[in-house]
């Protein structure tokens, strides 16, 4: 398999990869730093985790390692698209089958064998840039039978073509999880297949609006040029004949315009009208429903101005308006397929004494199901065999894993961490806990209250003016001069007032809004939003996961140093939340001290004993180390004086859970101290007080609502500054929470917003009922498909700058609208008084365009900030 | 200035005809994904 990369590509100075063993300890996969963990393990170690090392293996052995260097020329930020060697036998399934692939008929494509190619979509983690599309559509050479892979970047989904006599769709699947990029079905099919559907109506659209609108101003060229020249020269004047053939092409492009792609106005008009919601297709589709009857009348007329140059231009460039603004929202329809999301594909159920992979459409109550450390629930039941911890952080909002025993309730969705487990289920499918919460999603985005659009509100008054100044306009003229000339002259002034730049000037300055916030790695999928986000009212913020980490982290330590690299190496091999947070922070400074040494040997640590009831034991140079609970401590025979229980209860009232340490001699056992306390919690994240500081300045009320116990939330509400916290709150809870602020400020004359921030699926409902529900980085898929947007960094910094951005906008918006205002004041005052030609409606017109498109794209043409990058911590 | 007359109405068949080539393409899906294809033009070295 030769390879030869584009010369562009082999200049490159990391060339080598494989004796480069990473800049200062970082993932030779990813770029991520090397835990130290693992370099004690193996000083050499060149990967940060197995994943990462089963990618970049695999590359090697299928000569695809010109990945690294493409990454590199193409300046992409390595990501953690590590393989999760995840198996996908349930991807054979005939359940699966029937649902996902298609068979193609187009045999001829086949590598001669006869039968037909199978095709299917796959939505795939971690794909970000260039050089993952040409990995992606290296498939077929890394698995045999595949005969084409095409990536789609923008949907990050890819359609494999396959020959099923050679090769299981689980194998490929499987093949491109080893490339670092777990597969998942495609969901919503149907969905994107809609939205492609009106995405290219609307290209069309545009394509027959621009064909009007440029012919129509050429024949509107050659119109006026006669009209001109026959004033002065009577020679050079126009061929009578011509000029009707001139107006009757001019009429026929027009009336297509108006009849086809602008045939959207009159039925948004239509609309608004009929729920009496004024918007702005209503005085767009007043004045091409007028000029275009005028302009008709005078062609058949044979005399009069025709408007049909001014009314195709305007309804192509608003149409380019308004495809500008939905490409950008492409994010929005993305909301499918949550409990496809939420749960797993398959899993492992017990048939006739065997354990089988099967989809989990499958399951019914009574089945018994093995759910692997790591995994996720696949159905609410009861654990019949083995003790683990279970981290339904994203259920609850709780920061602490709870462990299970036989006879405990698990939930589906929830994460098993510790050992394996057998459950039987109780409620599957749509009887589950986690397909409770989604319907309360989808009630949510029901009943949210529509956000209206600045432009939109204008809309309404701006009918009734117009209209009135026409009224007006052909009384006076009326009754001074007669019944044409009143015609006329109303006429006109319906078709200059249009708002075309009011219509133009909103959708793309939210458009400017969503690209920059993008660069900042702010999604916004609805861009009513941005207007929203730049007044100030309730912000609700979410505790676990938005505040704070999320997970269990060092909080404090006291005791001697020494004592560290032993607990660190005595944990090392334990797979308990609390065990990893402790290796974690406290093997870091170790490494940093003894380069790579290995930890276990160093520190003469052996016979470690895990209990499992809540501690271990070790043995250290013929002492006894006890790693656990106090209450573990206690039992055996570690005494702990008054000190040290009063720095336990203080750490304890905060919410932490607290570790202690004894180390003792193994001659005396029955009376040694404690020596040391490691207390572990949620640690806030950086510059949250900060953020939220800054975030009360600019008008915002910010409340705490949190799914974690009262004291907990107190204590993070103390530490940043936040007045009003509310703990112990239900996922049913936050949405009444939510909903009865909104209904609150609705009752005032000037609402104030009520935005909501999470992570989890308990706070989804609420992020749906809210005016704008924001998702946070790491968040659940079900906070992503509820959420208004969704910031892609940790912290509260980028909603700060999301909020200066959005004023930003809002503000260049504003601009706009009031010069589209003040030329159509003008232009109004100029039609009532007779002094508007076609000619100069016609210059007017784009004139006015050109300043709002040039205002619109004004705001924040500072380039964005370099992104540090902030790799998440492990 | 009589060959106007059939002038004018050919040009506008010939633009026709290029806006029902466009809504082929449209309807063909050529211009769902902008992003990808031309990567893909930059990467294809080695097919």
């Amino acid at each position: 398999m030769n390879t030869p990369s584009p010369s562009d590509f082999n200049t490159d100075s990391s060339a080598d990869l494989s004796a480069d063993p990473g800049p200062s300890g970082a993932c030779l996969h990813c770029g991520l730093p090397i835990p130290a963990a693992r370099r004690n393990v193996n000083p050499a170690d060149t990967f940060c985790c197995a994943g990462c090392q089963t990618v970049y293996e695999t590359l090697s052995a299928c000569g695809l390692d010109n990945y690294y260097r493409l990454r590199d020329a193409v300046n992409a930020k390595p990501t953690r698209g590590a393989a999760t060697q995840q198996r996908y036998a349930a991807f054979d399934a005939d359940a699966f089958t029937t649902i996902h692939v298609r068979v193609l008929d187009r045999t001829d494509r086949t590598d001669g064998t006869g039968s037909a190619t199978h095709t299917t979509d796959f939505r795939l983690e971690g794909v970000h840039c260039a050089a993952c599309v040409w990995l992606v559509e290296r498939l077929p050479r890394v698995v045999n039978g595949v005969i084409e892979a095409r990536l789609s970047l923008r949907e990050t989904t890819v359609r494999v073509t396959w020959n099923p006599a050679t090769v299981a769709l689980s194998k490929i699947a499987e093949s491109l999880d080893r490339l670092g990029y777990p597969p998942h079905p495609a969901q919503g099919a149907d969905r994107t297949h809609l939205r492609q559907k009106s995405e290219r109506a609307q290209l069309l659209r545009i394509g027959v609006a621009g064909l009007c609108a440029g012919n129509s101003m050429i024949t509107a060229l050659a119109l006026y040029a006669g009209e001109g020249l026959g004033s002065t020269t009577v020679d050079a004047s126009m061929d009578s004949g011509i000029q009707f053939m001139l107006r009757l092409i001019s009429a026929g492009l027009g009336l297509l315009s108006l009849a086809w792609p602008g045939s959207v106005f009159f039925r948004g008009a239509l609309a608004s009208l009929r729920t009496r919601t004024p918007t702005l297709d209503l005085p767009i589709a007043l004045a091409l429903g007028v000029g275009g009857a005028a302009g008709l009348a005078h062609v058949i007329l044979g005399r009069g101005e025709i408007y049909f140059d001014s009314l195709t231009v305007l309804v192509f460039l608003l149409l380019v308006g308004r495809f500008i603004q939905s490409r950008q929202q492409r994010f929005a329809d993305d909301a499918v397929g949550l409990m496809a999301a939420l749960t797993p594909a398959a899993c492992r159920v017990q048939r006739a004494d065997q354990w089988i992979e099967t989809p989990i459409e499958a399951l019914t109550p009574g089945d018994r199901v093995q759910v692997r450390p790591g995994e996720l629930f696949p159905a609410d039941g009861n654990v019949d065999q083995g003790h683990s911890t279970m981290d339904r952080a994203l259920l609850t909002g709780e920061s602490v894993a709870v462990p299970v025993a036989p006879g405990d309730g698990v939930f589906a969705g929830a994460q098993n961490l510790a050992s394996p487990l057998e459950i039987t289920v109780t409620a599957a499918a749509n009887d589950t806990r986690i397909a409770e919460l989604v319907r309360l999603v989808d009630q949510g985005i029901r009943e949210k209250p529509p956000l209206v659009l600045f432009a939109d509100r204008v809309a309404g008054w701006f009918v009734v003016v117009v209209t009135l100044a026409a009224a007006a306009t052909f009384a006076t003229w009326f009754f001074r001069t007669g019944l044409e000339p009143a015609i006329e002259n109303a006429v006109a002034l319906l078709i200059v007032a249009c708002p075309c730049a009011l219509g133009l000037a909103t959708p793309l300055a939210l458009a400017v809004a969503i690209a920059r916030a993008g660069q900042r790695n702010i999604l916004i999928k609805n861009g009513a939003a941005v207007e929203v986000l730049a007044k100030s009212g309730h912000l609700l913020l979410d505790k676990t996961g938005t505040l704070t980490h999320g997970r269990a982290q060092l909080a404090a330590w006291h005791g001697p140093d020494h004592l560290k690299p032993l607990v660190a190496a005595a944990e090392a091999h334990s797979t308990h939340p609390i065990a990893r947070a402790l290796v974690n922070a406290l093997s870091k400074g170790q490494a940093e001290n003894q380069n790579d040494t290995n930890l276990l040997t160093h520190t003469q640590i052996s016979n470690i004993q895990e209990r499992g009831d809540g501690g271990l034991t070790a043995t250290h140079a013929n002492q006894t180390l006890h790693i656990g609970s106090p209450n573990y401590l206690r039992r055996h025979g570690v005494h702990i004086n008054d000190t040290w229980q009063a720095t336990l209860t203080q750490h304890l009232d905060a919410g932490q859970t607290v570790v202690a340490i004894a180390l003792s001699k193994q001659e005396n056992q029955a009376n040694s101290e404690l020596q040391a306390i490691a207390a572990l919690g949620d640690t806030l994240r950086q510059d949250i007080a900060s953020a939220v500081a800054q975030l009360q300045t600019l008008g915002w009320q910010t409340q705490i609502l949190s799914g974690d116990a009262q004291p907990v939330v107190d204590a993070v509400a103390q530490q940043t500054g936040i007045s009003q916290a509310r703990g112990d709150a239900t996922p049913e809870d936050k949405l009444q929470a939510v909903q009865k602020l909104t209904a609150a400020s609705q009752k005032h004359t000037r609402p104030r917003p009520v935005i909501m921030v999470g992570d989890g699926v308990n706070d989804a409902a609420a992020l749906a009922a809210a005016d704008i529900g924001i998702a946070v980085h790491g968040g659940a898929q079900a906070a992503l498909a509820a959420a208004d947007l969704y910031i892609a960094r940790p912290g509260l910094q980028p909603l700060v700058e999301l909020i200066t951005l959005c004023k930003a906008s809002v503000h260049a918006a504003r601009r706009s609208l009031i010069i589209s205002l003040v030329y159509n004041a003008i232009a109004l005052a100029l039609a009532a008084t007779g002094h508007i030609t076609p000619l100069v409606a016609a210059i007017l017109m784009p004139l006015s365009s050109a300043i709002v498109l040039a205002s619109a794209l004004a705001p924040g043409r500072q380039r964005p900030r370099p992104q540090t990058p902030t790799p998440q911590s492990p | 200035m009589s060959i106007l007359y059939i002038m004018l109405p050919a040009a506008l068949l010939l633009a026709l005809a290029g806006l029902a080539a466009f809504a082929w393409a449209a309807k063909k899906g050529q211009f769902d994904d902008l992003d990808t294809p031309p990567i893909r033009s930059i990467l294809d070295d080695d097919d």
